[in-house]
């Protein structure tokens, strides 16, 4: 099923005269009415009719998340504060949040990119969709919810957190679809477990999981778990929020919608722009977006971009799921490391579930990594020489994926924090010293 | 013959420990004997007590990682040779142990509770030795 056949199909060369309108017009309009964006231009020499094709693109000058930060809260909005009609914010875990508008047209362009996404998940007005993302400040919610309602699905707002409840509208409202973070949907499955609800009384088919990194092991994992369908969705505030790109039924990488959000990949040390297939960051500018365009906005994100045309029909360029984000990764002893890493590690292993905190120390200026891992109850034996044997090959194989050893210490189940949002993974004890 | 004991994974922190105890307490479960390896990170408590079934069920209610583990007790009278000589009854049987630990009650007997991958086999031979093993019912008189 496409939900508009229209602009996911269309012809590349087309698709990109279009953008080539949309971002001369972008432009001209961040030109004229936002006073940053227009000393960055002059800065960098271009005058808004130096942009005439989508090969101009790479002329334009970079926005970072500091911009946004220095413009707190409403400094790069391009349109009159009477035409907002909708704020939101990030969680501002490393400074001050970054604050983002939306004009009306924007919420109905949201709309429709969640309505193509959910679309992508078979979703239809049949279905009944409980969004356990957080409503509020965070996009999550209120993104999928709009979306969700666009296609004429019944909407469950549910918000996050509220396990249980969560678990009895699911049986009791026969939600055939559930929108949440990965990690909190592995959370629901486990307590479906542990509650000995019998599964076979949902009727969930399809899960719209984002707003972290994840997994193919923990994919498998919540199918199993949920008995459902499990497709990544991506997206980020800055640019709209949920819906920037879904993965089809071909589950090939995840579809940019490319009418609204140019992507690029460069080089996040020389900035080159990098051609399809490269790793590298993953830049977006969001050229129909009223409110608040972004010129060039460096995600952070690492991922690769392909453009072959995929099976479902869609000509628009898949994106595959992030390595990591040039934020989390961690530098240790000189070695690149990603949680994700760590995680893929512990669900390809059978005797042990994703829980793990990684804890970065420095000891004699030598860096040091610890992982920790809960015991799981069904593999704990009693036996120390079992245990160790358990930590030891946790160890190793971390050691070897990763290129660094990895220290290996178990806990107790349950000791590590369940996050109802974005799982906290990574404690660096080197930034506090 | 065989005993149902209670075996807890226990993360080194301070503390932690006495937490489990207060639970068993609070929930009147008497401690018959225990033991504790321990390793730099954690440790295995291994408890003897009259109710194991609760004491699983209450501790697990609480967070912790618990199994049952079946192993088996030896009674001896408490004097030099006596633990020598059970011990010889399972090594001429070809009868491994994977741990072991040993108390003494009054001045007359002493206990060894033993953990075997084949407790069956373990009891068979040492009731064939006239050795006396530890019933379940037997448990709170220790």
């Amino acid at each position: 099923m496409i939900w508009n056949a229209h602009y996911e199909c269309m012809e590349r060369e087309e698709l990109r005269k279009l953008q080539g309108e949309s971002l001369r017009t972008m432009v001209e309009r961040i030109y004229g009415n936002v006073p940053f964006y227009r000393a960055k231009l002059q800065q960098a020499g271009i005058e808004p009719g130096d942009i005439r094709t989508i090969d101009d693109l790479p002329k334009l000058p970079f926005t970072t998340k500091q911009d946004l930060r220095d413009n707190y809260p409403f400094g790069l909005f391009a349109v009159p504060q009477q035409d907002i009609v909708r704020l939101h914010a990030s969680s501002g875990t490393t400074g001050k949040s970054t604050v983002v508008g939306y004009s009306h047209n924007d919420i109905l362009m949201w709309s429709e990119v969640v309505a193509r996404s959910l679309t992508m998940a078979g979703i239809t007005r049949d279905d009944i969709v409980q969004v356990a993302y957080g409503y509020g400040l965070f996009t999550g919610g209120l993104g999928v919810h709009y979306g969700a309602e666009k296609i004429g699905a019944s909407v469950i707002p549910i918000s996050g957190g509220n396990t249980r409840k969560q678990l009895q509208l699911l049986e009791d409202f026969g939600s055939t679809a559930i929108a949440c973070t990965p990690s909190y949907a592995a959370y629901l499955g486990e307590a479906i477990v542990e509650e000995k609800l019998d599964r076979s009384k949902l009727k969930l088919r399809a899960g719209i999981f984002g707003a972290e990194p994840w997994t193919e092991e923990m994919r498998t994992q919540i199918q199993q778990l949920l008995g459902l369908k499990a497709y990544d969705i991506y997206g980020l505030s800055e640019v709209i929020g949920p819906g920037v790109s879904m993965e089809c039924a071909c589950q090939r990488g995840m579809h940019i919608f490319e009418d609204h959000f140019i992507p690029e990949i460069i080089d996040p040390e020389t900035c080159e722009v990098l051609p399809y297939g490269t790793l590298g960051e993953l830049v977006f500018t969001n050229v129909t977006k009223e409110a608040m365009p972004l010129m060039r906005y460096r995600t952070r994100d690492l991922t690769r971009l392909h453009a072959d045309k995929c099976d479902c029909g869609r000509t628009l360029v898949r994106m595959e799921k992030c390595v990591g984000r040039s934020d989390d990764m961690l530098i240790i002893r000189g070695v690149n490391v990603f949680p994700s890493q760590v995680e893929s590690v512990l669900l390809e292993m059978s005797e042990t579930k994703p829980h793990y905190l990684l804890v970065v120390d420095r000891e004699n200026n030598l860096d040091t990594l610890e992982i920790q891992v809960e015991v799981e109850e069904q593999f704990f034996s009693d036996e120390v020489k079992e245990l160790e044997g358990l930590r030891k090959r946790i160890s190793g194989n971390l050691t070897s994926l990763l290129g660094l050893h990895a220290n290996v210490r178990l806990v107790e189940p349950g000791t590590i924090e369940r996050s109802m949002g974005k799982a906290q993974r990574v404690v660096d004890k080197r930034k506090l010293k | 013959m065989i005993i149902r004991q209670l075996s807890v994974f226990l993360e080194n922190r301070a503390g932690r420990l006495t937490e489990l105890t207060g639970i068993l307490a609070d929930n009147g479960i008497n401690i018959s004997a225990f033991s504790i390896a321990d390793t730099t990170d954690f440790g295995v408590l291994r408890v003897i007590t009259g109710n194991p079934e609760l004491a699983e069920k209450v501790l697990k209610e609480r967070g912790f990682a618990v199994k049952i583990t079946d192993v088996i007790g030896i009674v001896m009278h408490n004097k030099p040779g006596a633990l020598h000589h059970a011990l010889q009854i399972l090594t001429d049987n070809g009868i491994s142990i994977e741990y072991m630990y040993a108390f003494a009650s009054g001045d007359e007997r002493a206990t060894a509770v033993i953990r075997t991958d084949t407790p069956n086999k373990a009891i068979e031979v040492l009731q064939l030795h006239e050795m006396e093993l530890l019933q379940a019912g037997d448990v709170y008189q220790i």
